[in-house]
């Protein structure tokens, strides 16, 4: 039946987690006990709890894709950028948090790969929350150890004379990697060029569209 | 007593261990993951806890609960369990809530409407 998958996914094609119409499980049981615990003590109220829901919601790659694009752009950006990245992108408006942000510039024979081996450490108040295949055990466990097999696996395969650079992440760090801006697109503006910038392109585990 | 299987890594740190392909499956976050989110920023926002007392309870849970539970139950476990540690309640009140959660109905839904 052709059809019936469609049902269970998402207007962004990703399948939905179980939830209001599944039976209560233990963990979403503890959710809640735990959320109305904290409401009657005075510790968070339900309209801050569904504030940090929508502000986390409206983070995304496209906060990101700016980021690129402006370095690709503004010389003096991308050097304030090279120099503190979470100064420079607070600067652009972006609610970075108390993280440190290092931001990763490809280079003609440098890619660079960014992940978390201890856990799921994601720069998320950028690109929102990391995909599910970033908290993996496969990816935790093989990015540094087989780079190169890792992106054959999401479809990136470098020239041998491209230097691979593995950054492992922590809790007080946070990479972003910046792609190298594809050709044939002189004289974009910031915007036109944000489009190209995908989220694994700033991941290391792709790369931008190319026009 | 000496555990001679033991690498001087823990089970967590699995950088460089061998391993299958990298799983390519998504979703969108439901709505109690999303509030499990939310519980640990704004609770470590209050210096109740840190990130790292989260990780450390989901250390300490253990490799079998990374393969059987999904990565917000086990922060909903930690969350919980840095909570009880900070005094926010007690274990006898949340077993009281608990119960008062299932009692609600049968989904999500119900349970979560403590209007009922």
């Amino acid at each position: 039946m052709p059809h019936d998958h469609h049902d269970h996914l998402s207007p962004s094609g990703h399948p939905y987690r179980p939830d209001d119409d599944q039976p209560l499980s233990y963990w979403q049981t503890l959710e809640i006990a735990v959320r109305e615990l904290l409401v009657e003590k005075g510790i968070t109220t339900p309209a801050d709890i569904a504030v940090q829901i929508d502000a986390m919601d409206a983070r995304n790659p496209a906060m990101g894709a700016k980021v690129v694009a402006r370095y690709w752009t503004d010389a003096d950006f991308a050097a304030a950028l090279i120099e503190d990245a979470a100064r420079a992108t607070r600067e652009m408006g972006f609610d970075i948090g108390p993280l440190k942000l290092i931001a990763l510039p490809n280079t003609a024979t440098l890619h660079n790969i960014v992940v978390c081996t201890l856990c799921s450490c994601y720069p998320r108040n950028l690109l929102g929350l990391p995909p599910d295949w970033y908290k993996s055990r496969a990816y935790r466990s093989r990015t540094v150890r087989e780079p190169r097999k890792v992106l054959a696996e999401f479809g990136v395969t470098l020239p041998d004379n491209t230097e691979v650079r593995v950054h492992d992440s922590t809790a007080d760090m946070r990479y972003i990697v910046i792609p190298n801006r594809p050709g044939g697109t002189d004289g974009w503006d910031a915007a036109a060029l944000a489009d190209l910038v995908t989220r694994d392109s700033m991941i290391g585990t792709g790369l931008p569209r190319t026009p | 007593m000496t555990n001679a299987s033991f690498d001087g890594r823990r089970w967590h740190d699995m950088g460089g261990d061998i391993a299958g392909p990298v799983p390519t499956d998504q979703h969108d976050f439901s709505l109690w993951e999303k509030r499990v989110d939310a519980l640990m920023v704004l609770c470590s926002g209050k210096g109740l806890f840190t990130v790292d007392g989260l990780r450390r309870v989901l250390e300490d849970m253990g490799e079998d609960s990374f393969e059987t539970m999904t990565y917000y139950e086990r922060w909903i476990a930690s969350v919980n369990q840095n909570l009880i540690e900070a005094g926010a309640y007690t274990t006898a009140e949340l077993a009281t809530k608990m119960a008062q959660v299932q009692a609600r109905g049968t989904t999500y839904g119900e349970a979560s409407d403590a209007a009922r």
